[in-house]
């Protein structure tokens, strides 16, 4: 049985999804407080062997669909200084441009953007990632396919022609 | 030569350091005969590498109070009554002797047995999120630090590598073990996803099975060889953290 202390461990990398996930710092913590209360007002349906990283994230997930799907987003608030003037000064050279990346990232679908952040931030397999979203191994695959096409294009041409 | 393009699935599976040895070595083979396809591949793990770069500091950020109040309960905390259904089920299962229910209830504090997983667990959670200093000695100077950590864990050590799995050397550095010096060797992925090798001393000289352990939300292999205890930790789960360990302890048997 998790306790507090393992949902406190785990909260910096909810937190650095959720950041990735939505751009804004303070929209971020909210996700992550939604999620934790959740979380802790269905504890009783934990059933051991779980993987509680896997567990929040479902209910992660699940949180920022249903308030994706209600709100007709604009063109979201994106935290790209914040999140480059904290990254580490090394190895500059060879970086490619970050604020580049992240604006390809926030263009991408958010069906997208979720799948890459789950296996280049928290490295989950691609079973994991289905898990958690609720869909087809397939279908993970298939989205990271295009994501990576989209941020690895030079001028992000496609990935902005998003119809809203 | 004709090799037939490698399948998007692997290509994608090798960005993210998660084929296996022979598929990988065989979409190796097809980067190096098409430019095109190896800058693809660069390109995606540069991709990788920036987002968890840009993002990476946020794991160090303090947590807001407002999070960890949510963590509190308000009134009571729904788990106490099921840990305490659990400490009976594992009343019942224990007294049945079953070794697997270690993974799926707390053990007492008095069972010594998960000190190694533990310790190595804590020491992997502690350092994998170090941005700047994850190791004291970088693979660089790989010589030094073999020797280094040899003489004081009083053992000589190896170093695995796992570069064909994807996992490069970072470094290692010396920690305080449980009962004297302890060693912890760092591998990464180009895409930042980090393995560690805790390497402690073997208490009575006994050797163990494989055994694994989840702490703290990350995978632990554990064993004991001669004379030192080995655990290697990583986020990953269990399936994908099993050959990895599998290759760490043939390369350290050898």
């Amino acid at each position: 049985m998790p306790s507090r202390e393992d949902i406190v461990e785990l909260m910096p990398r909810l937190r650095r999804y959720a950041r990735a996930l939505v751009g804004d710092a303070e929209r971020a913590d909210d996700l992550v407080q939604d999620c934790v209360e959740r979380a802790l007002s269905r504890w009783h349906l934990w059933r051991e062997p779980h993987d509680l990283r896997a567990w929040l994230f479902t209910i992660m997930h699940n949180i920022h669909a249903n308030a994706v799907r209600r709100v007709v987003r604009g063109p979201g608030f994106v935290d790209i200084e914040h999140a480059s003037a904290a990254a580490s000064p090394a190895d500059q050279i060879d970086r490619i441009a970050l604020g580049e990346v992240l604006n390809r990232l926030y263009a991408l679908p958010d069906a997208q953007r979720t799948v890459v952040l789950l296996v280049a931030l928290e490295g989950m397999t691609y079973d994991e990632v289905a898990a958690i979203l609720g869909i087809p191994v397939g279908t993970v695959m298939s989205r990271l396919s295009r994501a990576r096409e989209r941020l690895r294009e030079p001028d992000g041409a496609a990935g902005l022609r998003v119809v809203k | 030569m004709n090799t037939p393009p490698p399948r998007e699935e692997d290509l994608l599976r090798f960005v993210d350091g998660a084929l296996a040895p022979s598929d990988a070595a065989a979409v190796e083979r097809a980067l190096a005969a098409d430019p095109q396809l190896a800058a693809r591949v660069a390109a995606d793990r540069a991709v990788a590498a920036a987002l968890n770069d840009a993002f990476a500091p946020v794991l160090e950020d303090e947590l807001p109070p407002r999070l960890l109040a949510a963590t509190r309960p308000r009134r009571s905390w729904p788990g106490i009554a099921l840990r305490a259904a659990a400490a009976v089920l594992f009343l019942a299962i224990g007294a049945a002797g079953g070794w697997y229910a270690r993974d799926l209830v707390p053990l007492p504090s008095a069972v010594p047995e998960p000190a190694l997983p533990r310790v190595a667990a804590n020491a992997h959670r502690v350092f994998v999120v170090e941005v700047r200093h994850p190791v004291e000695v970088g693979a660089d100077e790989e010589a030094h630090l073999v020797q280094w950590l040899s003489r004081r864990m009083g053992s000589p050590l190896r170093v695995p590598r796992l570069d064909g799995a994807g996992y490069q050397l970072v470094g290692g550095r010396l920690l305080a073990g449980a009962r004297g010096p302890a060693a912890q060797f760092m591998y990464q992925t180009t895409a930042g996803q980090r393995l560690t090798l805790y390497v402690a001393t073997n208490p009575n000289n006994r050797e163990t099975a494989f055994r694994f352990a989840e702490e703290n939300g990350s995978s632990v292999f554990y064993w004991y060889d001669g004379p030192l205890g080995y655990a290697l930790s990583g986020d990953v789960g269990r399936a994908q953290l099993l050959p990895l360990a599998r290759a760490v302890y043939e390369q350290i048997a050898n």
